[in-house]
């Protein structure tokens, strides 16, 4: 046995070896690219060349940059006010073991099966004002012109709520699954009534899976490109272009890949800050978190 | 915050519990009728796109767009058909075999080295894919197009699948080492004490008794790549390499006003992760909360 362990690190780490150079080569490098790319010139077809704090200058000084990061604070602010309660409510719903809440978490769950693509093509039929959903139903105020660019942004958030609320419904339903049944009977004994049993028991055992859910929630939003890009591309106008939307205009359709990268590292240092903040938020501790979370 | 949830929801012990005050009782109807209510939300957009995707292009612009299509028409599924769609599938289906089976294989046997050896360098390894589930993965399109470029592999399905499977080892690896982890010490001492070495161990012991996650790690992946819109937007570019999400972006760009066409595509797409939900409901819900690190 003792010597049967010493040579057995080496060949251990070369099983890490594949995974290790994927990784580095397709996920760190390019990490560390988009700081040096963000200080050269690049059109994306000719040569990089360097071009020092010139396309910081250009992206700072650019009011589109702040309208970016705005519009993408305000997403993930949105967002969370908005699934968060909606997505407890419903996972607590379907975590009930009627036999028409099982029937309907099954359907419930149904966009997520859904490409971004393919909702935001569909979202963006049903929205229209005169072949749309206000048109099936008769009701005018339905018949906006939705994604014009007053109304543009929040339905955008809408259609993003739509489709992530069933993933963290999920998330809630297996936690509140998770609560001993022992609580509420003890407080049924003691006279507490459905509302205080939920305010007092369910939200506070779902301490971690909000925890957990509102990261998601929160990184997340840093990342959402693919339905806003194929329901507005950004527009109209700007009205919805996010910080990643932004990126990718100036850098594949402006060729401008140094400003492009300038707003990478933008997104890297929100997200990485995101993550660190969430984390000391609701403790160092993540084991225990995780076991309680769901 | 990941690692237990995944766990949890992850092995088949999905445990039932007695609901006890929970769904017994007196009827809950403000919960009875906000569930309702959420199912039309869920189900209104659905049941639009099915009957407008059954219609001709005439009773789209005249009948109530809510209203059945009698008799349906499969006249816009075989203007999809007709248009390549198959070519766009086919792609789908090649990148998404070719990343999961690299991802679930290297992650599994970087998750055994990393729970089975000791030492700094794969103590740095840990720590190093750790912390890739907080890299936004879009921060990182203009280094990843310009090293794509540079090996001369722009424009092809492997330019799709390279970059898949790094950022999908992070997660799968996180997945896949509770897994290892759970395996009792006895039963590595014991394959050891017969003169079995560390690679041997691995096939004939972890792989079968990590499975179940493999397999969740797997469906994860799948999805993610079949749905991915991003990189295939940037890396590819002619028609003939388009996967789905790609495919039905340019397809309602060419049929702009061929409503019923463009919804039939929507459907085609979402076909094969619907079986899978139909066949797998459990596999696929598991598979889904797996992400929960990202």
């Amino acid at each position: 046995m003792a010597t049967a362990s010493r040579p057995r690190d080496t060949p251990l780490a070369v099983l890490v070896l594949p995974s290790l150079l994927m990784f580095v080569t397709f996920a760190v490098v390019p990490l560390f690219g988009v700081v040096v790319l963000s200080f050269t010139k690049w059109d994306g077809i000719g040569a990089i060349l360097p071009n020092g704090l010139g396309s910081w200058q250009q992206v700072l000084a650019d009011p589109q940059t702040w309208r970016s990061l705005w519009l993408t604070l305000l997403t993930m602010v949105i967002t969370w006010a908005v699934q968060t309660p909606l997505s407890i409510l419903l996972g607590t719903f379907i975590a009930g073991h009627q036999r028409y809440r099982a029937v309907l978490a099954v359907l419930y769950f149904l966009p997520l099966l859904l490409s971004s693509a393919a909702l935001a093509i569909a979202f963006k039929a049903l929205f229209d004002p005169n072949f749309g959903l206000g048109a099936g139903l008769h009701i005018p105020l339905l018949s906006q012109d939705w994604l014009g660019v007053q109304l543009a942004f929040p339905v955008v958030l809408a259609v993003i709520a739509w489709q992530f609320i069933p993933f963290h419904t999920l998330l809630y339903q297996g936690g509140v699954r998770q609560i001993p049944v022992q609580l509420y009977e003890a407080a049924q004994i003691d006279g507490a009534g459905r509302f205080q049993q939920f305010l007092r028991i369910t939200l506070p055992q779902l301490k971690y899976t909000i925890i957990t859910s509102s990261t998601l929630m929160l990184v997340g939003s840093l990342t959402y490109f693919d339905l806003v890009f194929v329901m507005t591309e950004g527009g109209p106008g700007n009205a919805t272009r996010i910080l990643a939307l932004d990126m990718y205009i100036r850098g594949f359709k402006a060729n401008q890949m140094g400003a492009a990268s300038v707003i990478a590292v933008f997104l890297v240092v929100l997200g990485l800050g995101m993550a660190l903040g969430v984390q000391r938020l609701g403790g160092r501790d993540k084991n225990a978190s995780q076991l309680e979370g769901l | 915050m990941t690692t237990d949830t995944m766990r949890a929801s992850t092995k088949k012990t999905v445990d039932v519990r007695d609901t006890g005050s929970r769904g017994v009782g007196k009827p809950n109807y403000l919960a009875g009728f906000f569930g309702w209510f959420w199912l039309a939300v869920v189900i209104i957009p659905i049941y639009y796109v099915v009957v407008t995707s059954l219609k001709n292009q005439g009773d789209y612009f005249t009948a109530n767009p809510l209203a059945l299509p009698i008799p349906p028409t499969f006249h816009p599924y075989q203007e999809v058909i007709a248009n390549n769609i198959g070519t766009y599938f086919l792609n789908s289906v090649i990148v998404a075999v070719g990343a999961v089976i690299p991802i679930v294989i290297f992650a599994f046997m970087a998750a055994y080295a990393l729970v089975r050896g000791q030492g700094r360098f794969l103590r740095f390894c840990n720590g190093l894919f750790l912390m890739g589930l907080a890299i936004p993965v879009q921060a990182t399109i203009v280094p990843i197009y310009l090293m794509i470029t540079k090996m001369g592999l722009y424009d092809t399905l492997p330019a799709i699948i390279l970059p898949a499977v790094a950022f999908g080892q992070p997660l799968s690896i996180l997945i896949v080492s509770n897994f290892v982890r759970d395996i009792p010490k006895e039963l590595f001492e014991s394959m050891r004490l017969d003169g079995l070495t560390d690679w041997r161990i691995m096939w004939r012991l972890a792989f079968p008794l990590t499975s179940p996650a493999l397999v969740t790690v797997a469906i994860y992946q799948g999805l993610n790549v079949w749905n991915g819109f991003l990189f295939p937007l940037i890396l590819t570019q002619s028609p003939d390499k388009r996967t789905m999400p790609l495919g039905l972006w340019a397809f309602q760009g060419e049929y702009t006003v061929n409503i019923p066409a463009i919804l039939a595509a929507v459907i085609v797409s979402t076909v094969p992760i619907l079986v899978l939900y139909v066949i797998g409901r459990r596999q696929l819900l598991s598979g889904l909360t797996a992400g929960i690190g990202k």
